[in-house]
């Protein structure tokens, strides 16, 4: 305790230079937070809209269809049979039909996704019951960036043709009733939704699916079917946090460093500065490895003070962002990706920072200190370099 | 009971130079008894200094033995040195060597914050050593706001706060002007005499030689002459 109270006196009253190295280190941990607290905001934001859009609590895939292979398309399908039927009718699993087709707007052609789903579904957050409005016409909803891609808008009609289960040629006119907004390309991008019963009447493909996305957390063994977990289906998204998170550490490495740098240096000149008092407090009493770990935890508090001199103006601009969030104006990276972003701060990021900071400039303060344990106390009280 | 509180024997201190060495001291034998006010007399270079480390233990004999309050210096682990120097041995410095960043009460309480002293207890003898010295209205200040003079009577307090038996005050009036080196030689005496701590010099100051009572000149690393005199009345 009597370390503490020493290096503390010592660190305060050095003053302004204390302070300095205590700015630049506290800056440095903040931005650590900030920025791990984006990705992890990010990422959660991005696991919860990949969920609320895409693939609920998990899929079951038709054994051949892969989504990257698009000859595995058409015919990746099954029957539901009875128990995908009743879970389906007990509102547990979702049947998609998946098909390739062609649109062409304003004169352009253009290959998507056709997707059937049922109009009442409520697993997912697409806007399906836009579908259930004129039973004559085809009515189809689309995302804002595949609306943005093939410049449609709600009411606009563009010609759709595709090929049925024997591969003749279809072609109809469908109305984009919604234009929903998500930010999950995977959920948007090239695709179309139109209603399932319609699209089974169109294919030839009676009470079938590709795939089938499950509301149930705890799914059940279905025969003929391949389940698909959120680690296989987020593995994508959960690839580019990890990524950026790489890119994020050379950053933080760096800013960290020049931080603990300016406290290598003070340390260093403090030593050499200092030798009377070294001798001082040999003379008075300490024993020079006491000394080593007076400078040494002199060098560590900066961090100490850092921590919480990034308090005073961290916890209020971490809370303000919190409130609004970082925008990042519909920036597509080609993932889930908010176009507000919330950070999220867990306080294992929180600890785990802080520790990473303190040991860190534990370190940087004991190898100069070490010094202290070779010198001869009475030449250090003379002030003489050694 | 034995009195003797320093004893030198066949002491001589060898520093490397370059290839070779050099002798700082030759076979001194010396015993200082309880409170004594001696000093170590002697030009520049004589050897004063690098004697009162070795008897404050901030260094050890090349040869011979010295033996302080019953401990052989050379025997002594840093730790156990450290804890002859915080609890027995006061020093005082000719360049006053206070803690530029403590208040003066900080710098005199330090050697009692490594005893863990209680907080009470250490205010009260912080205090009783800043009235000996006549310093009592400057404990808030830094060493940087006083006088020559009065760093060094913070030194002086510093250096009585923890009752030692022995202080070592190398040239204490060497930075001093004349009015001040005999107020602190005054307070020192006085010390000496209702403590009863020993004190030792070292000095070439004819101001401090006044007030020895034993004057142990040094010449080339030598004892040449061992005097006990009557202090003048200053």
């Amino acid at each position: 305790m009597v370390a503490f109270k020493l290096a503390y006196r010592n660190l305060i009253g050095a003053g302004l230079r204390t302070w300095l190295n205590v700015s630049v280190l506290s800056f440095a941990f903040v931005l650590i937070i900030f920025y791990n607290g984006m990705i992890d905001g990010w990422n959660r934001q991005g696991r919860n809209d990949t969920q609320e859009w895409e693939v609920a609590n998990g899929q079951y895939w038709h054994p051949d269809y892969d989504k990257l292979d698009v000859y595995s398309i058409k015919d990746a399908n099954q029957e539901l049979g009875e128990q995908v039927d009743e879970l389906v009718k007990a509102g547990q699993l979702l049947p998609v039909l998946i098909q390739q087709a062609t649109i062409y707007p304003q004169g352009r052609m253009q290959s998507i996704l056709l997707k059937g789903v049922p109009t009442d579904q409520i697993i997912l957050k697409l806007p399906t019951d836009s579908l259930q409005g004129d039973k004559n016409s085809l009515q189809a909803i689309i995302g804002r960036r595949m609306a943005k891609t093939a410049q449609l808008k709600v009411n606009d009609r563009v010609l759709l043709r595709w090929r049925d289960k024997n591969g003749t040629f279809d072609a109809r006119e469908i109305t984009i009733t919604s234009i929903f907004y998500c930010d999950v390309p995977g959920a948007d991008n090239g695709q179309i939704y139109i209603d399932y019963e319609k699209m089974q009447d169109m294919m030839g493909f009676n009470n079938r699916a590709t795939l089938l996305v499950t509301a149930n957390e705890e799914p059940e063994v279905l025969a003929g079917w391949d389940f698909k977990n959120l680690d296989f289906l987020l593995a994508e998204l959960d690839q580019m946090i990890e990524s950026k998170k790489g890119g994020g550490i050379v950053l933080q490495g760096v800013l960290l460093l020049i931080a603990l740098l300016a406290i290598f240096d003070t340390q260093v000149l403090s030593i050499f500065r200092r030798q009377k008092e070294i001798g001082t407090y040999v003379a008075l009493g300490l024993t020079r490895n006491q000394v080593v770990g007076i400078f040494t935890i002199e060098g560590g508090m900066h961090s100490v003070l850092a921590a919480l001199l990034g308090a005073v103006y961290g916890i209020p601009f971490f809370l303000w962002l919190d409130t609004v969030g970082l925008s990042f104006g519909g920036l597509d990276v080609g993932i889930t990706m908010a176009e507000v972003i919330y950070p999220y701060y867990s306080l294992g990021l929180i600890l785990s920072t802080t520790l990473l900071v303190v040991l860190a400039a534990t370190v940087v303060s004991y190898l100069p200190a070490r010094k202290i344990a070779r010198m001869n106390p009475t030449e250090a009280l003379k002030g003489k370099i050694q | 009971m034995d009195d003797k509180v320093i004893q030198l024997q066949s002491l001589t201190k060898r520093f490397p130079v370059g290839n070779g060495y050099f002798t700082a001291l030759t076979d001194i034998n010396l015993e200082l008894q309880k409170g004594e006010f001696a000093g170590l007399v002697g030009p520049s270079g004589s050897g004063k200094t690098t004697l009162l480390n070795i008897i404050g233990s901030l260094d050890v004999p090349s040869e011979g033995t010295a033996t302080v309050l019953g401990n052989s210096i050379a025997q002594l682990s840093q730790k156990q040195a450290a804890h002859l120097r915080n609890h027995h041995i006061g020093f005082i410095f000719q360049t006053y060597n206070l803690l530029p960043v403590y208040t003066v009460y900080e710098n005199v309480e330090f050697a009692l914050l490594l005893q863990n002293m209680s907080a009470n207890d250490r205010r009260k003898s912080v205090m009783q050593a800043l009235e000996w010295v006549g310093l009592t209205d400057k404990e808030k200040s830094k060493p940087s706001m006083l006088s020559g003079g009065e760093c060094q009577r913070v030194a002086i307090a510093r250096s009585m706060v923890k009752k030692p038996q022995i202080v070592l005050a190398d040239e204490p009036t060497a930075n001093l002007d004349s009015k001040n080196s005999h107020h602190i030689l005054q307070t020192m005496q006085t010390l000496n005499e209702e403590l009863g701590v020993t004190f030792v010099f070292s000095t070439h100051d004819e101001k401090v030689m006044q007030y020895l009572k034993r004057k142990i000149s040094l010449a080339d690393g030598r004892v040449v002459k061992d005097e006990t005199v009557m202090a003048d009345s200053v």
